[in-house]
């Protein structure tokens, strides 16, 4: 069942209609850093969240949060080893402090005293380690698998010490156990039970229906004083856009994600409610198939990055709510972001056209697969690109593959398709998750010896400097020899009532302030 | 009256046999879908090892038949396993969410029946009448509108103004007043949604009957306009009329997903939806097995009263 659409006419004109009301609602929308200053935080009040996921199938085990709603409700209830703050950098959590070998492959944690879960158990190194272990191993049914395979070896040094051996120097290992699926939870026997909501974050769970509600009161004994502001937390999956945004407006829940970015411009009219854009790192990505003519030609690759009008795609698609990407996936929110070292691409359709002449083509007919799978306005933004790559001579024939299935059945097997990453933390975890030659997620499956050895080397570099140096050099490769077209850094859109404050600055992340809406927002 | 109880014997036997079938081609469809439950759950983050240990975990890695009689062999014992997605028994899951979308649809249906049946007659005895052609056109808008629009619109007049909840949330414990207060709006769109159908098939079975001589003979009688109706017309016109109105309950159980979503009431339908796009087998399986159960019952019961109205059928030689 599949839908092809050319260049439609209709399609373009209602594209410009929205274009316009884009500028327009832009203009309105300040940078988060530039909201009024918040007050001192005070203690109380319920908070009612309404997310845009959250379905019955949810479960509590650690594996398997794959949606906000479960990230958001998981660090409601749970501490993680590590934390990063609204900088982007990394804060002590459970691990009071760490230090690693000179060759970085093997990290040491203190881990903090007097924390006990709800049920009142007492944490120590024990839970932390089969956290761990939870997620590793060869009968791991664990999404966060590949992220934990480099560790060899995790044993306790006494009750409040935990020693992991890597089988290769990470300089950035302690930013991975920030991940959200890593979540502490008490040990029994040596293993953790994937069923229990027992944690010991800023908030006990005493009501769960999945795809309904969980309701969560104050952990009365949270280690951290200066967090957990309300008394309870309510989070409701409301999956339609209008019936969240109504929601909110009609006073029923006080915050919600992912705002209809269609109908942002009406809620802003709304009063006492506030709309909170934050640019983070999460981006849209379209991989070509570097494996196979013609994206076997760096040519043809190039040709299409010049192709695409990204101030458009951020325009029409993002609504202006978004920033224009430069062909790598590393985020002005990162610490190693390339900034102006690399000059940022944009449409160039004689570019395109001399790329291809290069290729030894005046034209080329490709086929690009999408669907709003990927991400929310994936097949528009499809037929943006064609309209626009038309003209450097790129016959670009836009497929809406279904929604269902999309990611077993055309993601990394279509030559060309749409996908989104949610960002990483850090540089080394992204390049290392999605373009590292070999690795299972590499959806373009492209392979550079030079880019390679830079990630090996900077990843057990423990000095910045030099860090910084190999991860611009990176940036630069991916740009102008990667297969991967990056076309943009979607916002995290959010919006709450008056009533609701939040810190100056909200963390850019993951989307309701890095999941930690609950631990560090307030009622006014 | 006997034969009204070898009817019914019959038709339940038919109906445990619909039900088995339908659970073979429910079976059968969700296999022939794109991917299984290890790859719908992991989605992007899939990896090999991954999804070859939750196959493992849960038995995927069974061929299919061997997969159907242990689900079957399960049923036939009163067990519809655990839902694969977090583990709870598929019971569990489904008992709350039956009660909720039964009460929706009976709920909608004590608004939605009367109001048809009444504007039915009305409309059968003032034929082409004003009010016939305007209870027509209002009963064949809403029809028309798809339910989601006619929610939105609901919601905009009756909700953004706070005079109803937008979103449905049933708590433990709140009482019954309070529950019918917070299901309003989604009842009253399915009231809206289904009226029109019953409406048109009252004031058709009706009007249909009125030329018929022994009418003719009552009017001559000089009996009142809405006694001839309702004495005369009526009984006769019934037997369509169940039929159209166990329909209708049928789809107020059983297709309600649309607002549910706009309502986010925690109903079956979003359960089957989510089921479904998890690949999550037994869950599928039980619900459908409900919504056929519910068009086998409702059609039986439909049966059973146009017989019992109709004494030609009641006294067959």
């Amino acid at each position: 069942m599949t839908n092809s659409i050319n260049r439609s006419a209709g399609l373009s004109r209602r594209s410009v209609l929205r274009g316009a009301t884009a500028l327009g609602a832009a203009a309105l929308i300040l940078p988060a850093g530039m909201r009024a200053a918040s007050a001192e935080p005070k203690k109380g009040g319920i908070l009612r969240i309404g997310m845009g996921h959250g379905s019955t199938s949810d479960s509590l085990d650690p594996g398997s949060w794959d949606n906000a709603y479960s990230q958001v409700f998981a660090t409601s209830r749970h501490n993680y080893l590590t934390e990063i703050d609204a900088d982007g950098a990394l804060q002590p959590e459970i691990a009071e402090s760490w230090e690693a070998s000179a060759d970085a492959a093997t990290w040491t944690f203190k881990i903090r005293q007097g924390v006990t879960f709800h049920s009142g158990k007492a944490l120590d190194a024990e839970d932390v380690i089969a956290s761990i272990n939870y997620h590793r191993g060869e009968d791991s049914k664990s999404a966060a698998k590949p992220i934990v395979d480099g560790i060899t070896d995790i044993k306790s040094e006494g009750s409040h010490t935990v020693v992991v051996t890597l089988d290769a120097g990470n300089a950035d290992f302690p930013f991975i156990m920030s991940d959200y699926h890593i979540a502490m939870l008490p040990a029994k026997d040596g293993a953790i039970d994937p069923t229990t909501t027992d944690g010991c974050g800023p908030y006990v769970v005493d009501h769960f229906e999945a795809g309904v509600e969980a309701k969560m009161t104050r952990n009365p004994n949270y280690w951290k004083s200066d967090r957990a502001h309300f008394d309870g937390i309510e989070l409701l999956p409301i999956v339609d856009g209008a019936a969240r945004q109504n929601a909110l407006i009609s006073g029923q829940v006080d915050v919600i994600d992912r705002v209809d970015l269609n109908t942002v411009h009406l809620l802003k009219r709304a009063p006492n409610i506030n709309v909170l854009s934050v640019t983070g790192s999460q981006h849209y990505v379209f991989p070509m198939d570097s494996r196979a003519a013609p994206f076997s030609d760096n040519n043809v690759r190039m040709a299409m990055k010049h192709a695409i009008d990204r101030e458009e795609l951020v325009e029409k698609i993002l609504n202006g709510y978004g920033s224009v990407g430069n062909d790598h996936p590393i985020s002005t929110a990162n610490r190693f972001h390339a900034g102006d070292a690399i000059e940022q691409r944009t449409y160039d359709a004689d570019k395109a056209k001399w790329y291809l002449k290069q290729a030894g083509m005046d034209s080329i007919d490709l086929e690009l697969s999408v669907s709003d799978a990927a991400f929310g306005g994936a097949v528009d933004a499809g037929v943006l690109m064609s309209e626009k790559s038309a003209a450097a001579g790129i016959n670009l024939k836009v497929t809406r593959e279904p929604s269902d299935g999309y990611w077993s059945n055309v993601w990394m097997k279509k030559p060309f398709v749409a996908s989104y990453w949610g960002g990483r933390p850090t540089e080394d975890w992204m390049f290392s998750t999605a373009y590292k030659s070999g690795v299972n997620w590499n959806e373009s499956f492209w392979e550079n010896a030079r880019f390679d050895e830079l990630l090996a080397a900077a990843r057990s570099e423990l000095d910045n400097d030099k860090r910084r140096e190999m991860y611009v050099e990176m940036q630069g490769l991916v740009r102008d020899e990667g297969s991967t077209v990056i076309p943009m850094f979607a916002s995290y859109v959010m919006a709450h009532t008056n009533a609701v404050a939040t810190p100056e600055k909200v963390a850019p992340n993951w989307t309701m302030d890095g999941f930690r809406i609950a631990e560090r927002w307030w009622f006014a | 009256m006997a034969h009204v109880w070898r009817m019914i014997a019959q038709r339940l036997a038919l109906g445990f046999l619909t039900l088995f079938v339908v659970s073979l081609l429910i079976f059968g469809a969700t296999e022939l879908l794109p991917g299984d439950f290890a790859e719908a759950i992991l989605g992007q983050s899939a990896t090999p090892e991954t999804i070859a240990a939750i196959r493992r975990d849960l038995g995927l890695d069974q061929p299919f038949h061997t997969r159907y009689v242990s689900w079957l062999g399960g049923v036939l014992q009163g067990d519809f396993g655990n839902s694969l997605a977090n583990g709870q028994p598929v019971i569990e899951l489904i008992t709350k969410r039956l009660g909720n979308t039964l009460f929706l649809a009976l709920y909608a249906a004590a608004m939605a029946v009367p109001l048809s049946l009444a504007l039915g007659i009305l409309a059968a005895l003032f034929r082409n009448s004003i009010f016939d052609r305007m209870s027509n056109a209002l009963a064949l808008t809403s029809i028309s509108f798809p339910e989601f629009f006619v929610a939105y619109i609901l919601i905009l007049w009756f909700a953004q103004s706070g005079m109803f909840p937008s979103i449905v949330r049933l708590s433990e414990g709140i009482s019954f007043g309070e529950t019918l207060y917070r299901c309003f709006l989604p009842a009253l769109t399915l009231t809206l949604v289904v009226t029109a159908h019953m409406m048109r098939m009252t004031r058709a079975a009706i009007i249909n009957l009125l030329a018929s001589p022994y009418i003719e003979m009552a009017r001559l009688k000089g009996m009142s306009p809405i006694r001839v109706i309702l004495r005369h017309a009526l009984p006769n016109a019934l037997a369509p009329i169940i039929n159209v109105v166990a329909l209708n309950l049928a789809y107020l159980i059983t297709g309600v997903v649309v607002v549910e979503v706009v309502f986010v009431y925690p109903g079956l339908g979003q359960l089957m939806v989510d089921s479904v796009s998890r690949r999550d087998i037994p869950v599928v399986q039980a619900v459908a097995l409900i919504f056929a159960s519910a068009y086998v019952l409702l059609n039986l019961t439909a049966d059973v009263l146009s017989t019992l109205s109709n004494p030609r059928l009641m006294h067959r030689r």
